[in-house]
């Protein structure tokens, strides 16, 4: 972590002695189709590592599909997501792409963490079993050892006292904690956040935003779908709009949320605090 | 099969068993109708708030599925001869069969019942109506559609159980396919050709059923409510 | 009338005794048709959620036809249609393979049902820390099937416990074949028959409170 803090911005973690600036994550002309639907129409993206990049937008605006095709959860249509250089879903085999792997696929996977709307918590496990099984089952790591990463893990976003605790018996806040953890256990390069705190009672966001804005000041290379506009305006680098399956506008927060350029940026930005006044 | 035993076969047998297969479609119908209504009585009783309705209901629910429907046959053809009754065995077996799934029938009416039940309840108590009226306008025709997708799967369980009466001597499909395959010591065929008769019955009925399920959404199983 | 009543008095410790041991039979026999019905179950519900088209196609093959046909058809075929091509199955072997096959075909929806029931994010999350796909129905879907299975396949078991009735249409002595034979030595037919029923009740009845107790359970610990 500290090294990719001190990496900042402007070189990449594997820099060769060049001043190449290799994006963490690279996405090229994605779109993707839901049936006759067009959910993204052509996306191209760049985030560098240890860059927070927040993606705003109305429903259907295809925000979660982008970020699934970025694990490729959601298998494209068109286009190319490149991982650390690295085509994700795919390879290229003597000039044509061709299907990658379901292992190969996974593997690549475990550098990178997801975080769900639902959490999606595995029931039958513990809290503490939750975090550990990536480690032991998926990299190989004697439990032993696991088990203390985990601890130290729960630890960190605060639940270290919930450890022997079934997923039910928890809050929507704690269980998204442990989901953060339980990402956080595959050493992930890139944090995916798909509107982690949604399904959220109001008191219970604040929790999570903490443990994010905590992972975010150690240089976490963090994509985060949210309709927390404040928060994203805190922690982020850089604010992408995204509306009807397309990228509207992509600036630096305090320029987007102060001053957009585009109408449908700010119309859509008036709605949002036209909800918050209620609140 | 040589082609002499194909000739026997649609000419001796194919006839004769598809009458008797028609007898099974008969005995299926009757028999569902009287454990649909039967078993719709039963669960009102089952419901009712007066015990000497409910008790009987439930007692008769639970022994009547706690044992096999094979022996409920022989009970009522056997008991009804000692005490002098001689009734046929086709009917015995539409009496007995419908009798038997009226208490499945009833548990599926009850789930129905209790889907809707709760919250409805109090509402319609609250407008001022009945019990009676409760369960007339407001449970049941919304219990209905819980109700469906398990009674289609009973049409064709029953038309299989059909079968079981065989064994009481009523003329169906099995009892047919037993005459010949004693007169012609071809067992192998004609209890093959038996259950692919039976397979053309059953088989366009559950696919009949799966559509209505999926255009139902699934009445049944865990977490209905 | 009356003395077959008294008959039946006088003769009861014989009569029970002979029922009883058909009863052990019946136990038997439910208990081998289980076991390979779960196993066939679970081996084609695996091929129903399989990529491969074949797979699939085998097992809608096996619970299209296995479900639409009788099982006393199917025992008949098994013990008197395959003897006729050399297969002699001893009576228990016979009912025991033909109520093993017909009941994995149905157990084999149930499976798929109780597979399919697991939330697709439970799969998703499994995926994002890297595991495949064989590990996340290893790790993560069986253990939870397993829990919505249950009921279902302990009241498929004790509707075969009564199904086990019609193997006495191939001479397999359990409870129900035992009364047959008693019947036609005393001529005691409804007592016997009465007799039968409770013993029927009496295996059946504590098992579905058993079952309907682990319904109640099953329906708080909850799956999300």
């Amino acid at each position: 972590m500290a090294e990719q803090r001190d990496a900042g911005l402007d070189s990449a973690p594997n820099d060769n002695g060049g001043a190449a600036r290799r994006a963490l994550v690279k996405v090229a002309g994605l779109h993707k189709r839901f049936g006759t639907l067009e959910v993204l129409k052509g996306i191209d993206l760049e985030v560098r590592a240890g860059e927070k990049l927040s993606i705003i937008g109305p429903s259907g605006s295809g925000k979660t599909t982008l970020l699934r095709c970025i694990n490729h959860l959601e298998k494209p249509n068109e286009g190319h997501v490149y991982i650390d250089g690295k085509l994700i879903g795919e390879k290229l085999v003597d000039g044509r792409y061709v299907e990658m792997k379901d292992r190969e696929v996974a593997r690549l996977r475990a550098g990178i963490g997801m975080v769900f709307q639902r959490f999606n918590l595995f029931p039958h496990l513990t809290t503490l079993q939750n975090v550990m099984i990536g480690p032991v089952k998926v990299l190989g790591m004697p439990p032993e050892a696991a088990e203390a990463a985990a601890i130290d893990l729960l630890k960190k976003v605060g639940l270290g006292h919930k450890r022997d605790a079934y997923p039910e018996t928890l809050s929507g806040g704690q269980q998204q904690r442990v989901a953060i953890a339980r990402a956080l256990a595959m050493r992930p390069k890139l944090m995916l956040f798909d509107e982690a705190t949604s399904a959220l009672d109001p008191e219970l966001i604040g929790e999570v935003l903490i443990v994010m804005s905590q992972l975010a000041a150690e240089g976490m290379t963090m994509i985060i779908v949210t309709h927390e506009m404040q928060f994203a305006d805190d922690v982020s680098d850089r604010v992408i709009f995204m509306d009807d399956g397309q990228i509207v506008e992509e600036a630096p927060p305090h320029e987007l949320f102060r001053s957009p350029s585009h109408r449908r940026t700010q119309a859509f930005l008036r709605a949002v605090l036209e909800k918050q006044a209620y609140q | 099969m040589s082609p002499a035993q194909l000739e026997v076969a649609t000419h001796e047998w194919m006839p004769q068993l598809l009458v008797a297969a028609l007898g099974t479609l008969e005995m299926t119908a009757l028999a569902y109708v009287l454990g649909a209504t039967v078993g719709l009585l039963i669960a009102l009783a089952g419901h009712s708030p007066r015990r000497f309705l409910s008790a009987p209901a439930r007692f008769y629910v639970e022994i009547v599925r706690g044992t096999p429907a094979l022996t409920q046959l022989f009970l009522i053809y056997f008991g009804l001869a000692s005490v002098g009754i001689a009734i046929p065995a086709f009917e015995t077996a539409v009496l007995g069969l419908g009798l038997n799934y009226a208490a499945y029938m009833a548990e599926v009416y009850r789930a129905g019942i209790e889907a809707i039940h709760r919250g409805q309840r109090e509402a319609a108590q609250s407008i001022g109506m009945t019990h009676g009226q409760t369960m007339r306008h407001i449970v049941l025709p919304q219990a209905v559609r819980v109700i469906l997708p398990p009674m289609a799967n009973y049409a064709i369980s029953l038309l299989k159980d059909t079968s079981v009466a065989s064994l009481i001597s009523a003329p169906e499909l099995m009892l047919r396919a037993r005459d010949l395959s004693s007169e012609y010591y071809m067992p192998m065929q004609l209890y093959l050709i038996a259950g692919t008769i039976y397979f053309v019955m059953a088989f366009p009925l559950s696919r009949a059923v799966r559509r209505l399920e999926r255009v139902l959404g699934k009445g049944h199983a865990a977490g209905a409510a | 009338m009356g003395s077959a009543w008294a008959r039946t008095f006088e003769q009861f410790p014989y009569l029970f005794d002979v029922l009883v041991t058909g009863a052990g039979m019946t136990v038997i026999v439910t208990a081998g048709g289980f076991a390979v019905a779960v196993v066939l179950g679970l081996v084609f519900a695996v091929f129903r959620t399989a990529r491969s088209p074949l797979l699939r196609s085998a097992a809608t093959l096996y619970v299209e036809i296995f479900r639409a046909v009788p099982v006393l058809t199917q025992l008949f075929i098994i013990y008197f249609g395959l003897a006729t091509i050399g297969i002699k199955l001893a009576p228990i072997p016979a009912a025991v393979i033909g109520f093993g096959i017909n009941g994995g075909a149905y157990l084999t929806e149930v499976f798929r049902a109780g597979i399919e029931a697991i939330h697709r994010g439970q799969t998703e999350a499994a995926y994002s820390i890297g595991m495949t796909r064989p590990m996340t129905v290893w790790h993560i879907v069986l253990p939870q099937a397993i829990r919505v299975v249950l009921p279902p396949v302990a009241n498929f078991a004790i509707g075969l416990l009564k199904d086990t009735s019609i193997a006495s249409a191939v001479a397999a002595p359990e409870l129900t074949y035992r009364a047959h034979m008693l019947v036609d030595q005393t001529y005691l037919s409804t007592q016997i028959y009465l007799m039968v029923a409770a013993i029927y009740l009496m295996m059946s009845l504590p098992l579905s409170r058993l079952v309907r107790r682990l319904e109640r359970r099953m329906g708080q610990g909850h799956l999300r």
